[in-house]
């Protein structure tokens, strides 16, 4: 049994000219202990999909017109204010992007880290503190006693995001919902951070959401990736098999545009033109004005996601026809 | 309100404004779209036309007397009532509208001219900064009607010494405001350019940098009108306006105040033309805030 | 936090010492013969002598600086002419007065101010955020003294609920404190109640949107965590920096509002040497207000950097 699985999500932002779907009928599991890559660039609909999990999307401009979220057998979308703050915390904790205005200034990491226990368990005072000590140790920081009077301004941005990890896994939470959780740090910290994350997998057996537009971090992390453009699920695989066999034109221009160490002469690529409009987006597969292998029925409907693998579907009508690499 | 004013910090306004200069008649359409601004532009309309055309539309002299018409409360014969002296207050209102709006455009006018010069050469110079910088901070010190009080009473009673007095009150406040959107802009790199490219002081400050501080001192200046008028009827109120028989808001419902009981529209006319015509420069400079300078709406 | 201190009433030195030759000069600016517009038309040539070498007038200007610097040093701020008192004991006689109503006037305003802003803001474009914020333009457009007025004219003379005027010092009958000082204060908070509004407002928008917030809102705090605590907290520091303005505001508005509800005050004292042409008493009064105010600044700027750590904390 799956521990997240999302059917047909769609979520609407009002926008001058009307709503326009910012994810539009994405479907996806994610089993217990698995860690699940999404990718994309910004603007794909990556954080707005982890926003509508967590019940955080912004209300108005965002709204959830269709589908389902089910957590432990639970749709989280028929759930009030009162039941997803007990699904925030304890059930999914979530990181995000900007350690460095992530953490509230004005507190010390100590009390932002005890009051998450304090409001979702009944912990005396002293226990709360030994629960944030034990957990600064977890995520690596050293003297955790004597840090927990810190300000976040007293911290690095890789301490500030080991913090912010430490306080989204303090409930023990089953999920874990990392968006670009290494994309404002130092190359050298984003190293530390993810192997982190992998420990604290194990250590937790916890399943981790890492979303990134980096496909070396999904390399590094993943065990199944999920590759989304404007707003749609363009195509899911396992790690290895998406790498091996890359189905959609997209996501093979992702792969071409990771520099390689191999063949330094050669130019990077990158995929020509820029996301849709998403207020005019195509009718039909929403990557067809970019795609070198477009053929006129790419603009006629919108693609199914089909199986071509165990595990791997592609939203490509062409998925067969392009070259193996 | 005034000092509120000067704290504001248009720094991110201005650098995020310079780079993209829209067209001037976009700007304007959004303006005339703007809830507040279209509000405060029909009400000052009415104040700015009853005292340009005051001659046309009042009764009578607002100093003519008429003894056997005293306290006439509001009728369509005396549309505002008539006061202690069985003068018009119609005419009185509209003649003070006049002089109000004279004395704040005469201290906006000042404003803008003194204001920018002091702030562009302490933003820009700067080894004047200093010097100006602690004068500007020591008159802000002082509260600012009681500063407008010590000088208009040091100088006497008269409509130039009042404009005198407002204008030293308020030109620090301008300057400052000013010399932080010089500051910013002369960081920028297209300045920086025009530097290494050799360009001398005048033509820097009057190419690049004037034009691109003139949002935030245009909200300022509209709020200045606001604030200019309002102190004016203030001081004019304690008696340190215009002499009567001239009528100015203050000093007609400083004499009103006696007749508080029996004639209490004496008092409640000119104070609502007051109010009305702050609000109206107020919402003028929240629409101008609005659109110029989107960034500074954390302040007043 | 010591060297914040330190700096602050260091840095206020240099404004201080322009701000008292400005007072001083202030004198010096007087148009025209002061002893004749001291003296009246009538007088004489041996009386307008005498109120010049009183005001010490008739000495070089450098003697006469000296001699304000030397008064300034002992807490001397001149002699007012038409009280013949001190210009300190005659403020300080009338500081109780101003002070108790500008802390009313102060309370109001916070509670007011503040709690209309986080309401306005938390149901932004709503008809609450929509009612607060006419309100609060009503509140900065409106005179002050106008508004006295017209409640006199109404809770005192058309219902009378309340006395026209006059003061009753809360230590003698804090009944009739509140009877008394009640409208005065409300006159004196509403520019201030709205402007706090409109600030509070805005910073607390621009707090909300923050990313700590919503970081507060993924570890599942409930909103009165989120707001009261995260939100909260982050908006009172911009907000603590505006007191100050208001506390001037405060200060400003109480000479008008005193007028208006006879009120024996400081503001009443500086609108009666106006009219007596008392420039001494102006004068003193003038500085005395102002340093108060570069005293509140100071404390004003010591909390603010108490309430943000990231100042609190800079340099030990």
């Amino acid at each position: 049994m799956s521990l997240l699985s999302v059917r047909n999500l769609q979520v609407l932002f009002a926008g001058e000219h009307g709503e326009f779907a910012a994810v539009d009928d994405v479907s996806f599991d994610l089993a217990p202990g698995e860690v699940l890559g999404i990718v994309g660039e910004s603007g794909s609909g990556k954080s707005v999909t982890a926003l509508s999990i967590m019940g955080l999307l912004p209300r108005p401009p965002a709204r959830v017109a269709r589908g389902s979220i089910v957590f432990e057998g639970e749709d989280l979308l028929r759930y009030g204010e009162r039941d997803l703050r007990r699904i925030r915390g304890p059930g999914i904790g979530m990181i995000f992007q900007e350690p460095m205005t992530s953490l509230n200034p004005v507190f010390t990491i100590g009390d932002q880290l005890m009051e998450t226990v304090r409001v979702h368990e009944r912990a005396g005072q002293k226990r709360q503190r030994d629960r944030a000590v034990e957990m600064l140790d977890k995520v690596g920081i050293a003297g955790a006693e004597r840090r927990l009077d810190d300000y976040p301004h007293q911290l690095s941005g890789g301490m500030r995001q080991r913090v912010m990890i430490a306080m989204a896994l303090i409930c023990n939470p089953r999920l874990l919902i990392a968006d670009e959780p290494t994309t404002a740090l130092d190359v050298t910290i984003q190293q530390q951070i993810l192997e982190l994350l992998l420990d604290l997998r194990e250590e937790f057996r916890m399943a981790i959401m890492i979303i990134t537009h980096n496909m070396g971090v999904v390399a590094e992390t993943a065990d199944r990736v999920i590759v989304m453009y404007a707003g749609r699920l363009v195509e899911q695989a396992p790690v290895d098999g998406l790498f091996a066999r890359p189905a959609h034109p997209y996501t093979r221009g992702l792969l071409d545009s990771i520099p390689k160490l191999s063949d330094e002469r050669e130019r990077l690529k990158t995929i020509p033109g820029t996301l849709p409009n998403p207020a005019s987006v195509p009718p039909g597969c929403r990557f067809e004005p970019r795609c070198a292998w477009r053929v006129g029925a790419c603009a006629a409907a919108v693609p199914p996601l089909a199986a071509i693998a165990a595990g791997h579907d592609s939203a490509c009508i062409r998925h067969r026809e392009l070259p193996v690499q | 309100m005034a000092e509120a004013v000067a704290t504001l910090d248009p720094q991110a306004s201005v650098a995020a404004a310079a780079p993209r200069r829209s067209p001037r008649w976009a700007t304007l359409r959004r303006l005339l779209r703007h809830r507040s601004f279209q509000t405060g532009l029909v009400l000052f309309a009415i104040i700015l036309v009853a005292a340009l055309f005051a001659p046309m539309i009042t009764p009578s002299d607002p100093t003519k007397l008429a003894m056997r018409a005293r306290f006439k409360p509001p009728s369509w014969d005396f549309l505002f009532g008539t006061d202690n002296l069985g003068r018009s207050q119609l005419s009185r209102v509209v003649y003070g509208a006049q002089l109000s709006l004279m004395i704040g455009t005469a201290v906006v006018v000042i404003n803008a001219v003194f204001g920018t010069l002091i702030g562009s050469l302490s933003g820009y110079f700067r080894r004047l900064d200093n010097m100006l910088m602690r004068i500007n901070d020591a008159i802000m010190a002082f509260p600012a009607i009681l500063l407008a009080i010590g000088v208009a009473a040091v100088l006497g009673r008269s409509m130039p010494n009042m404009i005198l007095a407002l204008s030293i009150v308020y030109i620090p406040r301008t300057a400052r405001i000013v010399r932080s959107s010089v500051i910013v802009i002369r960081q920028m790199e297209y300045v920086q350019a025009a530097v290494a490219a050799g360009a001398g002081h005048w033509r820097i400050l009057r190419r690049h940098i004037l034009p691109n501080s003139m949002a935030p001192l245009l909200v300022q200046l509209s709020f200045l009108f606001a604030y200019a008028v309002l102190t004016e009827a203030t001081l004019s109120f304690l008696g340190l306006g215009a002499e009567p028989p001239t009528p100015t808001w203050g000093n007609i419902m400083a004499e009103g105040r006696q007749y508080m009981r029996e004639a209490p529209w004496i008092i409640a006319i000119p104070g609502a033309a007051l109010a009305i015509t702050v609000m109206a420069l107020n919402l003028l400079g929240d629409g101008l805030r609005d659109i110029l300078d989107p960034r500074l709406r954390i302040q007043q | 936090m010591g060297r914040v201190i330190l700096n602050r009433v260091l840095g206020s030195i240099p404004v201080i010492l322009i701000v008292t030759l400005i007072t001083f000069g202030l004198m010096r600016a007087i148009p025209g013969d002061v002893s004749a517009a001291l003296g009246g038309v009538s007088s004489t040539l041996a009386e307008r002598e005498l109120i010049r070498k009183n005001l010490g007038l008739d000495q070089p200007w450098y003697v006469q600086l000296t001699k304000w610097y030397a008064g300034l040093a002992r807490g001397d701020l001149g002699r007012s002419i038409f009280l013949g008192k001190d210009v300190t004991q005659a403020t300080f006689e009338r500081l109780p007065v101003t002070v108790s109503l500008s802390i009313y006037a102060l309370v109001l305003t916070l509670i007011f101010g503040m709690v209309s802003g986080v309401l306005a803001a938390l149901r932004q474009n709503s008809w609450v955020d929509q009612a607060a914020m006419m309100f609060a333009m009503i509140g900065v457009s409106m005179p002050n003294f106008w508004l006295g007025l017209m409640m006199i004219v109404l809770f005192s003379v058309q219902l009378g609920w309340l006395p026209t005027g006059g003061y009753i010092p809360f230590t003698q009958d804090p009944i009739g404190w509140l009877r008394s000082a009640t409208m005065p204060a409300i006159s004196l908070a509403l520019l201030q109640i709205g402007l706090l509004a409109r600030i509070t407002r805005s910073t607390m928008l621009e707090v909300l949107r923050q990313d700590y917030i919503r970081t507060a809102r993924a570890k599942g705090l409930p909103n009165y965590l989120v707001v009261g605590k995260h939100a909260l907290a982050n908006t009172m520091i911009p907000v603590v920096t505006v007191i100050g303005i208001i506390v001037s505001l405060l200060i400003s508005g109480a000479v008008v509002t005193e007028s208006v509800f006879s009120i024996p005050g400081v503001g009443q004292l500086l609108t009666s040497a106006i009219l007596n042409r008392d420039y001494p008493m102006i004068q003193g009064g003038l500085l005395f207000v102002t340093m108060l105010l570069v005293g509140i600044n100071i404390l004003v700027d010591v909390a603010y950097a108490w309430l943000d750590p990231r100042v609190r904390y800079e340099g030990g």
